[in-house]
């Protein structure tokens, strides 16, 4: 499956419903800017109640988002929304969640609840802010700055092994991954709504520009000249193209991805196509993350169906009171060997 | 020769044997059989922490002790009077605290030099004179079961692991109780594989026989039915008690029940009554941690669900930090810590009430909370459903304090009347309440509670969190003023909770020499140890506090009758530490810190202490 239909019923919303109206306090050039207005434009289209959005953060820059968003919000502590986030929808299913986190909130205090809740595939969008760096604590290293990276905490450069926050939730068999750039308000109005319409955990990866702290880790992507060069976007179906002039392409060359230049030697058809559904695809794209002879993939990079945590409880539920009938007390409290005292 | 009966009032005996010897089962199957003629009785286990320690070593040793009377019984007993000991570590480990002149049953086909040596005997103490001073009955259960099975299709190895069944017989003789309860439950249990079934039934039946029929057996014990309150009842365990009440609070209240917890000794038989009870709408989720337990139970009290966590000590420490966000966004959630011995991984399988100052004061910052304390196995359904009622009425976490000797202990239950239960009132606020500027999620009631307002609720879209929210409006505020409101609200909310403490009842004279103050499990053997010295003439009465925090609010009232405090803790004295500072009085303690509950008879001796 590539396309998710759903139906969209048209509530009358729009962007200035899910805007709160108080004072934004991010840095001024902040790319959480991008990602905030990119979600207040997305959701009225959604056909979700706004009544029905809760937004659960953790800690961090990223984790103020709640307070942005004029809907139900819960900004928690460090690392726990997503646990807090599968109890909200556990109690009420009907609820559209959304966990917003940072690489500091979601990979680091919190990475035991992230990797869990993605392989129980509760149906909630887990939205990361990866900006490689602390942002809050005023700039130390976090799980996933680059070797090397010179920071508060790493002044001789980081000797931090980081994680690649997208292969993790492979790793952790994620049903939905994509992957978005806070510059880019196309890919990540595509990834948000693809995500809110997977049934089961969804996983975002932002790469998102800490101006302050971490400025231009993001440069060769996000940078407009330079990006067709060094960025690929995935379409299902569609063969790995990329550069200015649509001019280069992906191919497996001694079982890994190789850039190709088209033309006389390559063709498209020569080309590797993606394919939401193929775990060995997803995992290959990944692979590129930190090749440099490799562009960075974006994009819709896994998307398969498996049965949500949620729906299997409620089913659960039915099934077992369909079998026992609904419980009333006095059935639990006579369950056991009853004698009487006359 | 016809075999005498005795009528007695009580007893207390002790089922001793290797971890494998299904000791626990056959205590739980004498529990059943007696609970069901009617005495009272109080049970605790005691068993290692590994699964299978080595056969035949002291470390393997498991055991189950119950006292069951004719009267009222307060505690498992102190001394047994009976020991059963299928093994010569079992006899090692126990014999110490056996009643001097008390029986000891012992399968004697277990007592090999090997065992012996493994056990640290240097002789068979069965034959060699050493249990002078008791009465022994050994007997050769292993070989008696092969015989009598000898037909049977089971393995040799199969036929010996009866053996429990032919001493759970002998007992059923020796105490008169009836064998049939226990026949229908091995039916029942062992329905897929019935010969298994009758293998035990036939080892059980031999056993009572040999009892009847053997010369070794000269008396049989018979206690008469206790005079309990007119009702029906059951025996319960502490951690089944606890999971019932929050069933019933959540029916009261028309809630969902949510239970977010991580496996953890002695609190997981909660978690599993829990997750059986899908068709009563019980949502369980076995979180990948303790933080998760609590955090998912935070989430689910925020979408409207009655939400419960559960744990012992060392998880505790773990979901503080999440207890801190529970109360600063004032959402009501009832944690539950089934306390064992500490510090860190301590002593999972052994009780101790040493959590009680890390329930009341252990969070960063000035965060209270309402403790609330069981007293007794049967104590844990009213508790649970207390904590509920109350964390729903002022919009509060609650920790409810048990531990393993309540929790894995059990006793007789009075079995509520569904429709007697009290009514649980819960309001969620509807759009009628926004005003023009809004909703206020930190708008207050009478007793200072916010309203509960249920994400799904058009019109009352607001944000809550654990950075400090500006009063009414709930607004993210560092202003120095309100952090002072805020703070003082939050003290307050917990203040108020004494409304709905009903007035102390003190066991005995409301005036006299010694008022021993207790909480939590030590109740049955204050009660005990205060009946025993009033017997005597001393002026002891007994204060049993079941809200920890707060105090009832005439705690000083009752004290300031009586010239001397004692308090008796398995801790190092927690509660005495609370009480000198609210009461402002000198406080004598009793403190152990064994992984054991109190023995009536050490209370009684520190009060003949204080009494000169």
């Amino acid at each position: 499956m590539s396309e998710t239909t759903i139906e969209i019923q048209d509530l009358n919303l729009t962007r200035k419903d899910f805007v709160p109206g108080n004072e934004v306090r991010w840095c001024p050039g902040c790319g959480d800017y991008s990602i905030l207005a990119n979600m207040q434009k997305t959701l009225p289209v959604m056909g979700v109640k706004k009544e029905n959005y809760a937004f659960i953060s953790g800690i961090g820059c990223s984790s103020r988002f709640p307070y942005y968003m004029d809907t139900y919000g819960f900004h928690s502590i460090h690392g726990r929304a997503p646990a807090i986030a599968s109890g909200v929808k556990l109690a009420n299913p009907e609820l559209t969640v959304w966990v917003i986190t940072g690489d500091g909130d979601g990979f680091s205090i919190g990475g035991n609840h992230m990797i869990h809740a993605l392989r129980r595939n509760i149906d909630m969008n887990i939205m990361l802010f990866n900006n490689r760096i602390y942002g809050l604590t005023k700039g130390q290293y976090s799980p996933t700055s680059l070797l090397g990276a010179k920071t508060k905490s790493s002044p001789f450069g980081s000797i931090d092994r980081p994680f690649n926050p997208s292969a993790v939730a492979l790793g952790s068999n994620a049903t939905f991954i994509a992957r978005a750039l806070d510059v880019d308000a196309k890919g990540l109005q595509e990834s948000i709504k693809r995500a809110q319409g997977h049934k089961g955990a969804s996983f975002i990866e932002v790469y998102q520009n800490c101006i302050i702290f971490n400025d231009g880790e993001f440069e060769a992507v996000e940078n407009k000249a330079t990006r067709p060069d060094n960025a690929l976007f995935v379409v299902h179906g569609e063969p790995m193209i990329f550069g200015e002039e649509n001019d280069k392409g992906i191919i497996m060359k001694d079982n890994h991805p190789k850039v190709v230049h088209l033309g006389q030697e390559w063709s498209e058809k020569d080309l590797l196509v993606h394919d939401e559904t193929n775990q060995i695809i997803t995992n290959l794209l990944l692979e590129m993350t930190f090749d440099p002879t490799n562009p960075t993939p974006f994009g819709v990079l896994r998307a398969v169906d498996a049965p949500s945590y949620d729906e299997m409880m409620i089913d659960q539920i039915e099934q077992v009171t369909k079998v026992k009938g609904e419980g009333t007390l006095e059935q639990l409290f006579y369950g056991g060997d009853v004698w009487e005292v006359k | 020769m016809a075999k005498k009966v005795i009528r007695i009032n009580e007893a207390t005996i002790r089922f001793a044997g290797d971890s494998g010897d299904g000791m626990q089962l056959t205590g739980t199957r004498f529990t059943e059989a007696t609970a069901i003629v009617g005495n009272d009785l109080k049970t605790i286990p005691n068993y290692p922490s590994e699964i299978r320690a080595p056969l035949g070593t002291l470390a393997g040793v498991s055991a189950f002790q119950l006292m069951f009377g004719s009267q009222r019984v307060f505690t498992p007993g102190d001394l047994p009077d009976t020991l059963v000991a299928m093994n010569p570590a079992a006899l090692k480990v126990h014999l110490k605290d056996l009643k001097k002149g008390g029986n000891i049953l012992a399968n004697a086909n277990a007592f090999t030099d090997k065992n012996l040596k493994m056990a640290g005997w240097e002789a068979n103490p069965l034959t060699d004179g050493s249990l002078d001073g008791y009465i022994v009955f050994s007997m050769e259960m292993s070989k008696l079961v092969g015989k009598a099975l000898e037909n049977s299709d089971l393995t040799s190895k199969g036929i010996e692991r009866t053996k429990n069944m032919f001493a759970l017989g002998v007992l059923f003789w020796m105490y008169n109780r009836p064998v049939e309860p226990t026949e229908a439950w091995l039916r029942k249990k062992f329905a897929k594989n019935p010969s298994i079934a009758e293998a035990n039934i036939t080892a059980m039946k031999t056993g009572y026989n040999y009892g009847q029929t053997t010369e070794i057996f000269t008396t049989s014990y018979s206690v008469e039915k206790a005079d309990l309150p007119k009702g029906k009842y059951r025996n319960i365990t502490g951690n089944v008690a606890v999971a019932y009440g929050l069933v019933s609070a959540a029916k009261q209240a028309g809630k969902e029940l949510f239970l977010g917890s991580y496996p953890i000794t002695p609190a997981s038989e909660i978690l599993h009554t829990l997750s059986g009870l899908r068709n009563y709408g019980v949502k369980t989720f076995q979180a990948e941690d303790e933080i998760a337990g609590i955090s998912s139970a935070i989430g689910a009290a925020y979408a409207g669900d009655l939400a419960v966590t559960t744990t012992s000590g060392p998880g505790m420490a773990l979901k503080t930090e999440a207890i801190g966000l529970a109360i600063i966004t004032e959402l009501p959630l009832v944690i539950v810590n089934v306390q064992r011995g500490g510090p860190s991984t301590g002593m999972p399988t052994k009780m101790e009430q040493s959590d009680l100052l890390q329930a009341v004061l252990g969070r960063n910052s000035d965060a209270r909370i309402p403790v609330i304390a069981a007293q007794d196995p049967a104590d844990c359904f009213d508790c649970a459903f207390e904590a509920a009622r109350i964390a729903m009425k002022y919009m509060t976490p609650v920790i409810l304090l048990s531990d393993g000797y309540l929790g894995q202990g059990s006793g007789p239950w009075k079995i509520p009347d569904p429709k007697t239960l009290p009514e649980i009132v819960v309001h969620h606020p509807d759009v009628s309440t926004r005003g023009e500027a809004g909703f206020m999620p930190y708008t207050r009631d009478e007793n200072e509670a916010r309203p509960w307002a249920l994400p799904g609720t058009a019109g009352l879209e607001h944000r809550i969190g654990g950075l400090e929210k500006e009063n009414i409006t709930g607004m993210v505020s560092q202003d120095p003023e309100n952090h002072q409101v805020m703070t003082d609200i939050r003290a307050r909310k917990v203040e108020n909770i004494k409304k709905d403490i009903p007035p102390s009842v003190v066991h005995g004279d409301a005036k006299g020499k010694v008022l021993v103050i207790g909480w939590g499990s030590t109740h049955g053997a204050i009660h005990v140890a205060v009946d025993r010295a009033r017997a005597k003439g001393q002026s002891v009465s007994q204060l049993h506090l079941r809200w920890v925090s707060p105090f009832p609010s005439d705690l000083k009232a009752v004290c300031d009758n009586f010239d001397e405090i004692l308090i008796p803790e398995v801790n190092s004295g927690q509660l005495a530490l609370l009480l000198k500072a609210e009461l402002l009085r000198p406080i004598h303690q009793l403190n152990k810190v064994r992984g054991e509950p109190f023995r009536a008879s050490e209370i009684e001796d520190k009060v003949n202490e204080i009494l000169g």
